[in-house]
């Protein structure tokens, strides 16, 4: 079956377990054995779709239009979300949304790349692709966060920073840089959530944190599938050997101590049931922030330079040389 | 990242007697080529330098000490496309005559002791992955500790996609590695050499204090022609050159070759070593 044919089916037994849920809350309540049973249905026959998943289907997944994006977090997540727009200097980004917002009661700043949703929405956020403007806004978001003594949460989801002739005048290169040694070093807790995409140094500008989460079909890489295949394979069509290669899954990730932890998706896909998906994103981020929160900064800070100082991997020659 | 355009280009330096100058295509006598640093009597071209013939025009020909070189490269992710990434390696040993895309000397700029890294194009079109990023990091832990001013001669196409997420975590880990240097008001001064794009230009490259950049390198984030492909326009003349990034403000300057030495003494002393004798208290600034 097909992906297509397959939320076909979901939207037809979703709307089936609609009416039945308001037959049920209108009294009928012999409808409750057979809305259980759709229930079920749908479980299985999802969960048994995204059972095996090949590296490529889940890059599918992470870019698929109907995906919730960093605004639908937001919406469901916190309240009284206040955005917060432009650098201060030369313009604002809408590829990247940030602002401040209530957790719980209590502030958060919140950061994302945001793709948008309809043809109009995506062009005008530059199909989630940031120029340096937004890195410098949410840099300049980050450090109200810090002054102000509040935890940072971002969402990572873009094919990457932006190719262009502007976005290289105004040096995306430095913006990335800066936004990279800006987490580095930030003096408060915190958590990124890779919830798409996670293209290359266009999202690790906005992922590099105390915890990293990724949802469960989310991917994270260096390189696009596609830029790879035709770089080492030369090669389009190699998209599927270079998604495997390339150790982009949450999975991978793991793995590899890249990433901290691996947020489900109920239903095998978070499109699928947007609302579920972001509980669970909400939850996650409750129990990273109680956690981090009650951590002390300069543990915090240690901790983080200690986990991006060990990563990667090489061989250590014997020697006898000593450096003075 | 999608910047590899460069590995068909070859520029490297030709062997013998004669060389051809790529833009003026003058005819060039290889050891007069030698004498002038490698960079075109009659239109000023500079080619592509390999590391150890700039650290040879970089430091004194005494004192100079290799560090790091017993950081390795490894395939942690079993890496093959159309081959192996251990042979990749193997073969770029080979033809490179580096054991990595950057070495590291601790050496003198006429006698003042700095630690100098240079990255070598050749080995992998100089990408980043987990060595290069260790090395790095090392020489950072090393000048802040010791007190030494740092100078990094950049030439990458940027990540090195055979180490995947790893080679993306190495911008993270050099960035932050800066910090060392900052938090102890050592100089770290680039200098952006043909070509510095991608991850290096978006990490290490563009968080020096002082950031010049050689003659016509290309410097940039995206490859040139991913830009074209995305934008689906013709690029501007000399776009992503380091006169075209002087005069858009993102560097300090462009320098000639056959300056780099004297403007670095100059810098290395005017930002630490006579900057002492001001006696000023050292900030404490935060990294």
């Amino acid at each position: 079956m097909e992906l297509k044919k397959l939320e076909k089916f979901v939207d037809e037994i979703k709307e089936k377990i609609r009416r039945l849920k308001e037959q049920y809350y209108a009294g009928k309540t012999e409808v409750e054995s057979e809305l259980r049973k759709v229930q079920k249905e749908l479980k299985t026959k999802v969960k048994e779709f995204f059972k095996d998943l090949t590296p490529w289907d889940r890059v599918q997944l992470a870019r698929h239009p109907k995906r919730p994006h960093t605004k639908d977090y937001i919406e469901r997540i916190f309240n009284n979300f206040q955005e917060l727009h432009g650098d201060r200097f030369c313009g604002d980004d809408p590829s990247i949304v940030a602002g401040i917002g209530y957790f719980y009661g209590k502030p958060v700043a919140v950061i994302g790349h945001e793709k948008g949703r309809d043809t109009k929405e995506r062009m005008k956020r530059n199909f989630g692709m940031p120029n340096p403007e937004g890195y410098k806004k949410a840099n300049r978001v980050m450090k109200l966060a810090e002054k102000f003594r509040f935890p940072v949460v971002t969402f990572v989801d873009t094919p990457g920073a932006f190719p262009g002739i502007e976005a290289e005048e105004h040096n995306q290169s430095k913006a990335i840089a800066d936004s990279i040694y800006t987490m580095a070093y930030l003096k408060v807790p915190t958590v990124s959530v890779i919830i798409g995409e996670g293209g290359s140094g266009g999202a690790l500008a906005l992922a590099v944190a105390d915890r990293v989460f990724m949802l469960q079909n989310s991917v994270y890489s260096v390189i696009s599938p596609e830029g790879c295949a035709a770089i080492l394979w030369k090669d389009q069509k190699a998209v599927e050997k270079a998604a495997e290669a390339l150790k982009l899954t949450a999975q991978d990730l793991l793995q590899l101590g890249v990433i901290d932890g691996i947020i489900p998706e109920p239903y095998g896909a978070a499109h699928i049931d947007p609302l579920s998906t972001a509980r669970v994103v909400k939850y996650c981020l409750r129990k990273t922030l109680n956690e981090l929160t009650k951590r002390d900064i300069s543990s915090l800070l240690e901790e983080r330079i200690q986990k991006y100082s060990s990563m990667g991997v090489f061989e250590i020659a014997p020697t006898i040389e000593k450096y003075d | 990242m999608k910047l590899f355009d460069f590995f068909r280009r070859k520029k490297n330096i030709p062997e013998g007697l004669w060389t051809k100058c790529p833009s003026c295509k003058e005819l060039l006598y290889t050891p007069d080529l030698k004498d002038n640093f490698w960079v075109c009597p009659e239109c000023g071209y500079h080619f592509r330098i390999d590391a150890k013939t700039r650290v040879d025009i970089t430091l004194d020909p005494e004192n100079r000490k290799p560090l790091f070189g017993e950081i390795k490269p490894t395939d942690p992710l079993m890496f093959e496309d159309l081959k192996p990434y251990t042979k990749r390696l193997e073969e770029a040993k080979n033809k490179s005559k580096v054991d990595e895309a950057i070495l590291f000397y601790k050496g003198e700029i006429y006698k003042r002791l700095v630690v100098v890294g240079v990255m070598d194009f050749n080995f992998i079109g100089g990408s980043m992955g987990s060595v290069v990023g260790e090395r790095f990091f090392r020489a950072c832990r090393y000048c802040a500790q010791k007190e030494l001013p740092l100078i990094v001669f950049t030439a990458s196409g940027g990540a090195r996609m055979q180490e995947s997420i790893l080679s993306l975590m190495q911008m993270a880990k050099t960035s932050l590695a800066v910090g060392f240097l900052r938090e102890k008001g050592i100089p770290y001064i680039t200098v952006l050499t043909d070509p510095t794009m991608g991850g290096v230009s978006a990490s290490f490259a563009f968080l020096g204090d002082i950031i010049v950049a050689e003659p016509g390198a290309r410097i940039g984030f995206a490859g040139a022609r991913v830009i074209e492909q995305t934008i689906k326009q013709k690029l501007p003349k000399g776009f992503q050159t380091a006169e075209f990034l002087l005069e858009k403000g993102l560097i300090d300057n462009v320098i000639h070759r056959k300056d780099l030495k004297n403007f670095l003494k100059d810098m290395v002393d005017m930002l630490f070593y006579k900057a002492k004798e001001w006696n000023l208290d050292r900030l404490n600034a935060t990294p």
